[in-house]
């Protein structure tokens, strides 16, 4: 039974790495804007081939 | 606004308004201006044109634009704007109302194919604002500025909005804490279960390894995300204020020492997971309350009104500094449409000074050479030049800020209903919790103390403190579902307790468009395509609403026209002689104004009647005449009084209606309303409104759009909406109803849990029980009551 020393820490441990990843996500600013992307990625990419007049 | 082409109107296929007075055509495009076609220009020009076909008609509408952004070039502007710049790029955000649409996400975020010196362009679409990054040696900060301008989305760049970015770093992780709170919460219930399921001997050994993980998690909680309850508390205590968070605080800080005195002695599991749940379902309720709406601002003064920077004559050249540096005696120049920054003298030039956003009065007034105006106006006409006399913060209108009413800190000296009761609340727990100590100590200390710590904790104030957060959350976001938007979830409570009303005039109910118009007499259709084709030559307000009443119409060729400010339009139009005006201009003399606005016509020496405009108030005032019996209603209007009549049927009463009431007056009046034991709710829009709706104990700015100026105010109300305030009255009342009922239902479960806890035999099971289910009722009773109250009242 003294497996469940070992498992438990195991489990902390990988609970913590998922912690850690959500304090970097916040502070890395993907939480801020929560409603633009939703927008964005219905919006098609512009068209590349049509672009050929450099302008100004 | 219409959607699309009905009955053969020509909509505009940049802005969707209907092409009445101009008709462009490009390619097959109408437009109804110049500014709205030359958008599409640019935007063809760099194949953009996928932006109208995500929508129909995305664009704003362009007929009025004057847009001068030479002050962009000052470096002391520069740098109060950017948020970052070295010697190779900058960084800048800016707030562009205009931003609606998935339209003009794509488009602003094109912006490099328009010119690529832009490196990076983002939008956060609810706060509309966006984030540049550009190359500064390819391009100026002004550039960057003017071509946004140039395809439709001018930014809004205010004093107030640079003034902002300085202090705005009160960020407090409260997302950060809530998610430690909840890590541990989670990992701490899931040791305590083989605790309370009961543990074999074999596994006895883990009962104290657990014990001791449970206090190791309990850690963050207590020291991390629990210590603003224990500052707060300890601020309150220093204050000799006992707020909610005192007991709360004492409930965290006994739940934690117990804990950790039962595992180190061996004596029981603690009460680990109730604790970390206690915090985490605080610091939830903490969250929900902090509803904030990112694209309105409630602060806002008459800084976010004047310009960043002014046109100053220096030794014979025009040069441009930030209005913090205007000084007396400088000579400016105001161009059409800008405002006066400081009363000054007018030294050239032609004034016609709109004052209504100042005084309430809607009808521009002309000034002559040498008179003092004040500040606040806006030119319309050609440039002027003026001298300062006063500087920009003393001036008439900024010297309101000044008042006391400004100075005065948040709150308005109003309690809400939880920090009355918590008070008492935490009188009454610690005599409850003392006398049990002192009922057990002489014969068991040990159980005394079991008995004390458990009062505490079991009574720890958790539901209490969430049923108003949660109860008002669930109010602000049905207001805000009917465009009535607050401050704060305090600001319902208030609402609840209002019980006289006070409404400004012009613009709160009255719109400036919203005249109806009619002709006296009768017009062929000869005639009215005359007084059509002489109209549309003037952007006089009355010659805008004659031409739309007139609509439809070919347009005659003007021969002679001549505009006579403040009295009409001479006109010789397909050899007809006309003369639209008022009675100075078309008899010669002056008649007394007595309720309407007239406007007469004389065609060829024949008089062929007038139009006559009547106030058309918004709809809704009625409703709001209903309130009287329960609510005190008042009208202050920086206006003449000749609607006096007009508005009796809603007023009732001669006395309630107070005329040519300058700001300060408003300011006045509410305060000696105060005095006399009225709680005052206040409606206006301008910004002589301003200290009136400060002074106030509810300051309700009105606007038809929301993103527009309004001056600061507790709570802004959509126009539309103004019919639905007797509604959002009554449903205040049900919210602090509910909040009063959920109070009960927490204090049930208190009683419940401290006949428990007074016999000192609290199990941590009942703790960890009790804690969670009382916090889930009143989540739910809280939201499901809300919900039905607000279906009763009509508002989902």
């Amino acid at each position: 039974m003294s497996i469940i020393f070992f498992l438990i820490g195991c489990s902390i441990l990988l609970a913590l790495v998922f912690l850690g990843a959500f304090f970097w996500a916040q502070k890395s600013g993907q939480n801020d804007d929560l409603y633009t992307p939703s927008v964005r990625i219905l919006l098609d990419d512009a068209d590349e081939d049509v672009e050929s007049k450099p302008k100004k | 606004m219409k959607e699309s082409a009905i009955d053969g109107q020509t909509l505009c296929y940049h802005c969707g308004n209907e092409c009445i007075e101009e008709l462009h055509l490009v390619d097959a495009k109408a437009f109804c201006c110049q500014g709205c076609k030359s958008v599409y220009e640019v935007l063809e020009a760099n194949n953009l044109c996928n932006y109208y076909n995500y929508n129909q008609h995305p664009g704003a509408n362009r007929a009025i634009v004057d847009a001068r952004f030479e002050y962009l070039d000052n470096q002391t502007i520069i740098s109060d704007l950017v948020d970052y710049s070295d010697d190779k790029i900058t960084i800048v955000s800016f707030y562009i109302p205009a931003i609606h649409c998935s339209s003009c996400i794509w488009l602003l975020e094109q912006l490099n194919r328009i010119n690529p010196a832009i490196h990076y362009s983002r939008i956060d679409f609810l706060k509309k604002q966006v984030t540049i990054r550009f190359s500064n040696a390819e391009i100026s900060l002004r550039q960057v500025v003017e071509l946004l301008f140039n395809i439709g989305y001018e930014p809004l760049i205010s004093l107030q909005d640079v003034i902002k970015k300085q202090d705005k770093s009160d960020k407090d992780n409260l997302v950060q804490k809530i998610a430690v709170a909840g890590f541990c919460f989670g990992n701490v219930m899931l040791l305590s279960f083989p605790e309370y399921f009961g543990l074999s001997g074999v596994e006895q050994t883990f009962r104290h390894f657990f014990g001791w993980l449970n206090v190791l998690f309990c850690l963050p909680v207590v020291f991390y995300s629990g210590t603003e309850y224990f500052s707060s508390a300890w601020n309150n205590l220093r204050n000799k204020v006992l707020n909610i968070d005192f007991p709360l605080a004492l409930g965290i800080a006994v739940l934690f020492i117990r804990t950790v005195t039962e595992v180190y002695t061996r004596t029981g599991a603690g009460f680990g997971d109730t604790l970390c749940g206690l915090v985490f379902f605080l610091l939830i309720g903490k969250f929900v309350q902090r509803k904030t709406y990112h694209h309105i601002s409630f602060e806002r003064d008459y800084r976010s009104f004047f310009p960043v920077a002014v046109s100053v004559i220096e030794s014979g050249a025009e040069v441009h500094i930030p209005l913090s540096q205007l000084q007396t005696g400088q000579r400016i120049i105001i161009r059409h449409n800008e405002i006066i920054p400081a009363d000054a003298i007018l030294l050239k030039g032609e004034a016609l000074i709109d004052f209504s956003f100042v005084t309430g009065e809607a009808n521009p007034v002309s000034k002559t050479l040498g008179e003092i105006i004040y500040a606040g106006g806006r030119q319309t006409g050609q440039a002027v030049e003026m001298e300062v006399i006063k500087p920009v913060s003393q001036s008439y209108l900024t010297q309101l800020w000044n008042n006391e009413a400004f100075s005065r800190k948040q709150g308005k000296g109003m309690e809400i209903f939880s920090q009355k009761v918590s008070k008492y609340f935490t009188i009454v727990l610690l005599i409850i919790a003392f006398s049990t100590l002192l009922y057990w100590l002489p014969e068991d200390y040990k159980k005394g103390l079991a008995a004390f710590t458990a009062v505490l904790i079991v009574a720890c104030p958790c539901a209490l403190a969430l049923s108003t957060p949660f109860t008002m959350s669930a109010a602000l976001s049905i207001f805000d579902k009917n465009f009535f938007y607050l401050k704060n979830t305090a600001i319902v409570e208030h609402l609840a307790r209002i019980n006289a009303i006070v409404l400004d005039k012009t613009g709160t109910i009255t719109t400036g468009d919203n005249k109806t118009i009619r002709f006296e007499g009768a017009l062929s259709g000869k005639e009215k395509q005359l007084i059509y084709s002489a109209c549309i030559n003037s952007s006089h307000p009355l010659s805008r609403m004659i031409y739309t009443f007139l609509k439809g119409i070919e347009r005659l060729k003007t021969e002679e026209y001549t505009e006579v400010p403040g009295q009409g339009i001479l006109a010789v139009i397909d050899g007809h002689y006309l003369r639209v005006g008022n009675s100075k201009l078309v008899f010669g003399r002056n008649e007394d104004e007595t309720q309407l606005t007239r406007v007469h016509v004389l065609l060829d020496n024949v008089y062929l009647g007038y139009f006559a405009f009547t106030h058309q108030y918004r709809p809704g005032l009625e409703n709001i005449g209903y309130l009287a019996p329960d609510y005190n209603l008042f009208l202050l209007s920086g206006d003449q009084d000749h609607e006096k009549y007009e508005l009796l049927k809603f007023f009732k009463d001669q006395d309630a209606m107070r005329f040519n009431q300058s700001p300060q007056e408003k300011l006045n009046f509410i305060n000696s309303l105060q005095r006399s034991g009225a709680t005052v709710m206040m409606i206006g829009d301008g910004l002589n409104d301003a200290g009136a709706l400060k002074q106030s104990d509810l300051g309700v700015a009105l606007t038809d759009n929301v993103n527009n100026f309004s001056p600061g105010s507790d709570a802004i109300l959509d126009g539309r909406s103004l019919i639905k305030l007797p509604v959002f009255l009554k449903f205040s009342k049900d919210a602090v109803r509910i909040i009063y009922l959920s109070f009960l239902i927490s204090l049930t479960y208190n009683i419940i849990g401290l006949s428990y806890a007074v016999t000192g035999n609290l199990s941590p099971v009942v703790a960890a029980i009790l804690m969670p289910l009382s916090t889930a009722t009143i989540i739910s009773f809280t939201s499901i009551a809300t919900h039905v109250a607000a279906k009763r009242r009509k508002l989902i």
